[in-house]
């Protein structure tokens, strides 16, 4: 992964430094609690219902073992013993004192981690297919150019005050996982028909209250020209972005009421402009400079079968639906990429603790070139695993408790944190996941019903993704009562829809019997082999409805 | 009133004139609009002009030759238009007087507005000009080109 060198040291040095500078005056009273709403927001603090939140970065969702470890020192001297991994690939803290920020900061600093533009109204932290460079259908690592984008927007002086947050998304395969189509500007590194790489770009897409998909403002940008082409978008989005009310501020509010059109020229013009006066191509020399760091570790050369793995998959169920639920091919024979699920009942979604976080350390130094990635569905990967060690690693993971088999499945549900710790939520999602992962727990139930994206929301802000959930779930406070609007058919996929309302909503104890029958209506309707998402759009939501809402 | 000018905290020499009443003796900051209304009494004096958020300097790029300064209000300093509009003013169109922010000027921002273009802040009523003008001390790095520096990092390593 990619080393920082004496400069990228130094600016989350001086950051952290700036940042201690003010707090102190916060806690003096020289900065109103509005003037210092906005700096701490641009460093990832929160003011929840309770207590701060603490944001980190990480930078399209790649850790070391050693940045782990910190992450779990951070959790138990500074918070309650835990962290939580959110949708775009960072990590948050629940409980840190305001005080003690500028020490954690100092902390992170140390293994170059910090919390810069991981909130506020500034280009936010970038995230990034989890399985970029090991996945087989992949034909550009994005990584390198995902690094190149963190520098080019860390602390850019003309866009730090936009406004609304803006996301950024790289994806180089020919399958999305990073939902390139549903962030601010998406960026799809490909190759054209003379081999050479560059972007197609995606701008507009979204979610919050007005969920909308990317449109594409350029098939092709030459990898020299993405950063200048990024420029053009994000000054035109500066200017024209409405500023009146943060609702409509989202630059996918901008490309609709512009048109594509109108908004693709403008771009254009600026990306003329800067040609014009002066602006520099990306030098091919600092491309290959930042992709050095992404080059392959040091595989071995293994054959593509394992005897020891053959041996333990024909002889352990549980090991096999493993495997096969949780593991995937990589692109290296003899290795495999590993899913760690954090998903269970009686767990919040994407949360682990301390000690968990040293046992993934330890695992990934043993296993996996002591590299962890994040993934935007709340999971963790070990990108790098020997065949022959899958079986032994999987004990471990039991051990730790990361071995559930359901990635994939409808308990790997995204969750956001909904009203038990969110100031924006209308209703609770945490304990509702929990019902729900509870209720369908049998294996063999889930297996059957084959992919299913559940996601699920506390509110309309959309943190949870519902939008894109094959099943969503919305939270949402009706005088008083919180209650569940459940939306079908949305895919963040290549596929990219959002899902559409059902109907009424269902308070806490009627949503696990309204999936009951959303799930029963699915079985009932699929064709061999179809999964969840393919039968919704074959039929469409009237049979759906009409169980559900049967006796109403 | 103390202003910082080229990192250093100056007496300021301009006046700001509303429109009301007669010109003022001395150097004038006006709006647009007094600009236009009474474009014939500030012939022959030295005037900067004032633009507020919504209005971009390309509209007076043909006039620019008029102005020895060029103030960018922040009415709030959560607006950010006025780091594009300095960047555009120095880069695109070569103006090479004083740019100056007004208004919601704080030292959280002053960082960011010199990487624009900006070489004078009015910093905002009851804030220390003397804490202020730290700011420009706050990082030693700069990742990207902007108006204060055209080589990007990787040049420089």
């Amino acid at each position: 992964m990619y080393k920082y060198d004496e400069n990228d040291r130094r600016i989350v040095l001086e950051r952290a430094a700036q940042f201690k500078s003010q707090v102190e005056r916060r806690l003096t009273g020289a900065l109103k609690e509005e003037e210092f709403r906005p700096l701490r927001l641009q460093n990832g603090l929160y003011l929840q219902l309770h207590a701060y939140m603490l944001r980190v970065a990480v930078p399209y969702g790649l850790m070391s073992s050693t940045q782990m470890r910190m992450l779990s020192h951070i959790a138990s001297k500074y918070d309650r013993g835990y962290g939580h991994m959110t949708t775009r690939q960072n990590i948050q803290f629940n409980w840190p004192k305001l005080d003690d920020v500028p020490s954690i900061l100092d902390d992170l600093a140390s293994v170059e981690m910090h919390a810069i533009q991981t909130s506020g109204n500034c280009i936010r932290n970038i995230s990034a297919d989890q399985f970029a460079g090991v996945i087989a259908d992949e034909v550009v690592d994005p990584r390198p150019y995902a690094e190149i984008m963190r520098q080019w927007s860390t602390f850019h002086p003309e866009f730090a005050y936009l406004p609304r947050k803006f996301k950024f998304a790289f994806t180089g395969a020919t399958t999305d996982r990073a939902a390139v189509q549903f962030h601010d500007i998406g960026f799809h590194a490909l190759k054209n028909d003379a081999g050479e790489v560059g972007f197609k770009i995606y701008v507009g897409g979204g979610m919050g209250r007005t969920p909308m998909i990317g449109k594409v403002v350029s098939e092709f940008v030459p990898e020299k020209d993405l950063l200048l082409y990024t420029e053009a978008i994000m000054r035109v989005y500066n200017q024209f972005g409405r500023r009146d009310n943060k609702y409509k501020a989202r630059i996918k509010i901008l490309v609709h009421e512009m048109k594509l059109e109108e908004f693709t020229r403008r771009v254009e013009d600026e990306f003329t402009a800067l040609l014009e006066e002066g602006g520099l191509p990306l030098d091919q020399a600092e491309i290959d400079r930042v992709a050095a760091y992404f080059v392959d570790p040091a595989y071995e050369d293994l054959p593509e079968k394992s005897a020891s793995l053959d041996q333990n998959l024909a002889d352990n169920r549980d090991f096999s639906f493993w495997y096969r639920q949780n593991v995937l091919t990589h692109k290296k024979t003899g290795y495999a990429i590993v899913n760690l699920s954090l998903k269970k009942p009686g767990v919040p979604p994407g949360d682990l603790t301390d000690v968990q976080m040293l046992a993934i350390a330890d695992l990934a130094d043993k296993y996996s070139f002591g590299e962890i990635r994040s993934t935007h569905e709340q999971n963790l990967v070990l990108a790098d695993v020997r065949k022959d060690d899958l079986f032994d690693l999987w004990g471990a993971l039991n051990a730790s408790g990361f071995a559930d088999p359901n990635i994939g499945t409808l308990q790997d549900m995204i969750c956001c944190p909904g009203l038990d710790f969110c100031t924006l939520a209308n209703a609770r999602s945490i304990p509702i996941a929990d019902k729900i992962t509870s209720r369908f727990d049998d294996m063999d139930y889930l297996y059957d019903l084959g992919e299913l994206k559940l996601k699920m929301s506390g509110c309309i802000n959309a943190c949870g993704h519902h939008h894109v959930g094959h099943i969503g779930i919305l939270g949402v406070n009706k005088k008083g009562t919180e209650l569940y609007q459940i939306t079908l058919g949305g895919s963040a996929g290549d596929d990219a829809s959002v899902g559409k309302i059902m109907g009424p909503g269902f308070d806490e104890d009627g949503i696990v019997p309204a999936l009951e029958k959303i799930l029963a209506t699915y079985i009932d309707l699929r064709e061999d082999g179809e999964e969840f998402l393919a039968t919704y759009r074959r039929v469409g939501m009237t049979p759906f409805k009409e169980t559900l809402y049967a006796n109403h | 009133m103390q202003i910082i000018k080229d990192k250093a905290i100056v007496e300021d020499q301009w006046v700001h004139f509303d429109g009301q009443g007669d010109l003022p003796d001395g150097d004038l900051i006006v709006s647009l609009d007094v600009w236009q209304t009474r474009a014939n009494e500030l012939q022959g004096r030295r005037v900067g002009l004032q633009l507020e958020p919504d209005q971009h300097p390309k509209d007076v790029r043909d006039e620019l030759a008029n102005f020895e300064l060029i103030a960018i209000n922040f009415p709030t300093f959560m607006d950010g238009r006025g780091y594009s509009y300095a960047k555009i003013l120095r880069d695109r169109f070569g103006f090479e007087g004083e740019i100056r922010a007004v208004g919601d000027v704080m030292r959280d921002q002053m960082f960011y507005m010199q990487r624009c273009g900006f070489t004078a802040y009015e910093v905002k009523e009851g804030r220390d000009i003397h804490d202020a003008i730290k700011a420009f001390d706050d990082f030693s790095v700069k990742y990207q080109v902007s108006a204060d520096e055209h080589i990007p990092i990787y040049r420089r390593r």
